[in-house]
């Protein structure tokens, strides 16, 4: 969000009086007119905007639902079809900043109290844009490059995921465990790099994924932890699975992750699911992997850390072009640091793998966390800088 | 030795306590932690209080009464729990410990020292029975709220101070819940003491006090200091935000709702050897950390949408003010506008069976990890009438589908029967032992 009076007690105060005064609306949020957003008031028969024309660049609206159903606002391109920007879902009282760039051209504004029908329109004209804030047209077919691109490589990664799981579970149900071990973590690199696209079916991903304390008492433990943990098996008090276990676990795993790669099929991509997908990839590296807790027993968490960083930077790369003019300096800062955190990755290359984690000095998981974060901060802010 | 003979007593001690009312010491500590703003709030508060209480400038909690103090009370800004484990395996020397216990509370809830002597007018020879860092300082609001865990009635089969018989039936062990990450060390006891106060010395000091006196018949298990309440128990406080920065608490019960407290938080209608817990409660505490780096790394919208709520007002994202009702029906363009999986379409007692806890939490950082990241979040406390129907239910709804789950991890643990309040002259679980 683009707001500029956080501040808490008397300098918010201050503001939210600037706004009612300039704007003339009941507006107690932090828009202020002084950061230039247009203030759009939607009602159930008026859609009123503090102005109808602004220079080019990138234009805030800060839409404010004075109705009493579920607004929306939208800003169309000329023909009144293509949709240029919008924000959803603005319940009664509430505020809600569309930010876009925009070139310069004619448009329409639309405010669509209860959601249905053309909305409530209005032509809204975009002036020429300050020297050196100029937006390419083109920008609409760059996001559309990019989420091409990305769902490209999920097709990919799901049917390399098909097809190592199947070998996996070949080998696992045979009881050819030192085939099954080798397989297991790089296999699992392919569900580790589109992790955020796993999970958001919730149902595939705890039969699929779940560690043994995720699980509620009297649940059935399924998927990849439940296969490491009868492969590499604690020490004491475990009672390992039996020929005919292992073959249903093998099983279900094969038949999930055919569901997981047939429905994967039919998903859309957003440019700001790509970019929340990376930042929550590096979420995964930050909370799990980089601590040890994923693979509790193989201690094969450098593999996912790989996984989870490769596919993070995949969504970087493809919507790199959208980075182009105002986020110069965000894409910079990202090349910079997937960069340092490669080279650290690098350092524990072993074979083909990994070291494993246990085998790591304090002093290096340190090393690794903060590279970690150092990416995740700008990482976090890609969302903002693509969907404009 | 005596630690219970108070002094002064009676109605000089009440002049003591409001002498102490206003000390130096508070205002240090408030131009100190709040700066103007909260220095200038204590002023204004005390002139509206106006004459109508100038009798009754203490700040004392009453210790007496039906219920224990430090449920009901407006919530205070800090507090040390700590839970005890019982080393002693004598009744006897355990009822001496809760009585000495109790004089200590009665005391320094009304701003007073512990013992005849306090912390400077004992025996020159020996030290001070009162530890002395409160001396100057006001009570504060102090409550001290007294319960006992599962393991005191019975542990690992043996019936300890043969109180096996008299333990509740609502005084379960918690089950596992989905992503809990319990650390044994932080986790059950005995007894647990809740100590709230306005100052944190204060909180404090009662705790080591506690512990103190407690020395060789139980043992800090495990404690634990909150710096700011995250709920509000009573509807003259403000919502209070967690280190999510969200207001927390906004559905909670309120002091002032008898009703609703009545059946949602006491204790009534126990009958045989559970009837000790009648005007009693029951204690859920969870230490709950924050993934506090990977939230701040959230957006706004994704914040807004995992608590469902907006984060400046604490709006329902269905529309409104703060206290305006969630509506979970409403409809966006995809979904609810609250969504489904959102913490207050999970904890809402609307969605939960009409089900409602008396929320009593507090902020806590226990500085940093290895990694340098915050050991923060919410320890969680909560008073029901019934932890099956009031806690379990909804915690294992919320450990199962919250969208919040993802950025929390629950590190510790403990459930306590809270007995009822203490008539003058008794003990602290005196209708546990003695009846």
């Amino acid at each position: 969000m683009m707001m500029n009076t956080h501040a808490r007690g008397g300098a918010a105060t201050v503001a939210a009086t600037a706004a009612l005064l300039l704007a003339g609306c009941t507006d107690n949020t932090q828009s202020s007119a002084s950061d230039g957003a247009v203030q759009v008031s939607s009602t159930a028969d008026a859609c009123t905007l503090s102005s109808t024309s602004a220079p080019g660049g990138t234009l805030k609206f800060a839409v404010r639902n004075e109705g009493t159903e579920v607004t929306e606002f939208y800003l169309l391109a000329e023909d009144g079809l293509r949709i240029v920007g919008e924000v959803e879902n603005i319940g009664p009282g509430l505020s809600r900043d569309l930010v876009v760039m925009v070139p310069e051209g004619k448009y329409f504004t639309a405010c669509k109290p209860g959601m249905v029908g053309d909305g409530i329109r209005a032509a809204f004209t975009v002036d020429a844009a300050p020297k050196g804030q100029e937006v390419s047209a083109g920008r609409a077919a760059l996001q559309q490059t990019a989420v091409t691109q990305y769902a490209a490589y999920v097709k990919d990664q799901t049917e390399q995921l098909l097809a190592g799981t199947k070998e996996f579970a070949k080998a696992f149900a045979a009881g050819d465990e030192d085939t099954a071990r080798g397989l297991y973590a790089p296999v699992r690199m392919h569900w580790e790099r589109i992790e955020p696209v796993a999970e958001s079916f919730g149902d595939l991903d705890p039969v699929l994924d779940a560690r043994e304390a995720d699980l509620e008492e009297g649940q059935q433990w399924t998927g990849w932890h439940r296969a490491e943990k009868d492969l590499w098996q604690p020490a004491s008090g475990y009672q390992a699975l039996t020929a005919a276990q292992r073959q249903q676990l093998a099983d279900k795993l094969v038949a999930d992750t055919e569901e997981l790669q047939q429905r994967t099929q039919d998903l859309t991509f957003t440019p700001d699911k790509l970019a929340n997908g990376a930042k929550e990839l590096l979420d995964e590296v930050a909370t799990g992997k980089v601590t040890g807790e994923e693979e509790t027993f193989s201690h094969t968490d450098l593999w996912d850390f790989q996984a989870n960083v490769d596919g993070a930077r995949i969504a970087y790369e493809d919507l790199k072009p959208l980075l182009a003019g105002s986020g110069t300096e965000l894409d910079a800062s990202l090349a910079k640091n997937f960069a340092a955190l490669q080279q650290l990755l690098d350092q524990h290359r072993k074979g083909e793998g990994f070291v494993y984690y246990d085998e790591l000095t304090e002093a290096q998981v340190k090393e690794l966390s903060s590279a970690v974060d150092a990416l995740s901060e700008p990482l976090s802010r890609l969302t903002a800088a693509v969907v404009r | 030795m005596s630690r219970t003979s108070p002094q002064p007593a009676g109605k000089d001690a009440e002049a003591a306590a409001g002498r102490r009312g206003f000390s130096r010491r508070s205002l240090f500590t408030a131009a100190g932690t709040g700066g103007l703003g909260l220095a200038a709030g204590v002023l204004a508060g005390s002139s509206l209080a106006g004459a109508r209480e100038a009798q009754a400038a203490s700040d004392a909690v009453a210790f007496h009464g039906a219920h224990q103090a430090g449920i009901t009370t407006p919530a205070q800004d800090r507090m040390h729990m700590a839970a005890f484990d019982v080393t002693t395996t004598d009744r006897d020397e355990l009822t001496a410990m809760l009585r000495e216990w109790t004089a200590a509370i009665e005391a320094m809830a009304a701003g007073r020292e512990i013992g005849a002597g306090g912390a400077t007018a004992g025996d020159y020879e020996a030290p001070p029975e009162d530890t002395g860092e409160a001396s100057d300082l006001s009570a504060s609001h102090l409550t001290v709220t007294v319960g006992f865990g599962r393991t005191l009635f019975e542990q690992e089969g043996r019936d300890r101070f043969g109180l096996a018989a008299r333990r509740p039936a609502a005084l379960i062990e918690l089950p596992h819940f989905p992503g809990d990450a319990l650390e044994e060390s932080r986790s059950g006891g005995d007894i647990i003491v809740q100590a709230c106060a306005d100052d944190p010395q204060v909180a404090v000091h009662a705790v080591r006090n506690l512990a103190r006196i407690a020395f060789g018949r139980a043992r800090v298990r495990w404690s634990q200091i909150g710096f700011g309440r995250t709920s509000s128990t009573s509807s003259a406080q403000t919502t209070p935000r967690n280190l999510f920065g969200f207001k927390d608490g906004t559905a909670n019960l309120k002091s002032e709702d008898a009703e609703a407290l009545a059946g949602h938080v006491w204790v009534s209608g126990a009958q045989g050897g559970e009837a000790w817990m009648n005007g009693g409660s029951y204690l859920v505490a969870r230490r709950i950390r924050m993934h506090i780096e990977t939230w701040d790394r959230t957006s706004l919208r994704e914040q807004e949408a995992v608590i469902g709520r907006t984060k400046r007002e604490g709006s329902p994202l269905s529309g409104g003010k703060e206290f305006t009702a969630p509506d979970f029906a409403l409809q966006g363009s995809d979904g609810p506008l609250v969504p489904a999986d959102s913490h207050v379409a999970l904890a809402h007692p609307s969605r939960n069976g009409g089900v409602q806890m008396l929320r009593r939490g507090f902020n806590y950082t226990d500085g940093s990890d290895s990694l340098g990241r915050l050991d923060a979040g919410l320890f969680f406390i909560a008073f029901v009438s019934d932890p099956r129907t009031h806690y379990v239910p909804m915690q294992a709804t919320m450990a199962r589908r919250d969208a919040l789950a993802e950025y929390l991890r629950h590190t510790g643990s403990g459930l306590f029967a809270v007995p009822p309040g203490v008539p003058e002259g008794g003990y602290l679980g005196q209708g546990l032992f003695e009846a």
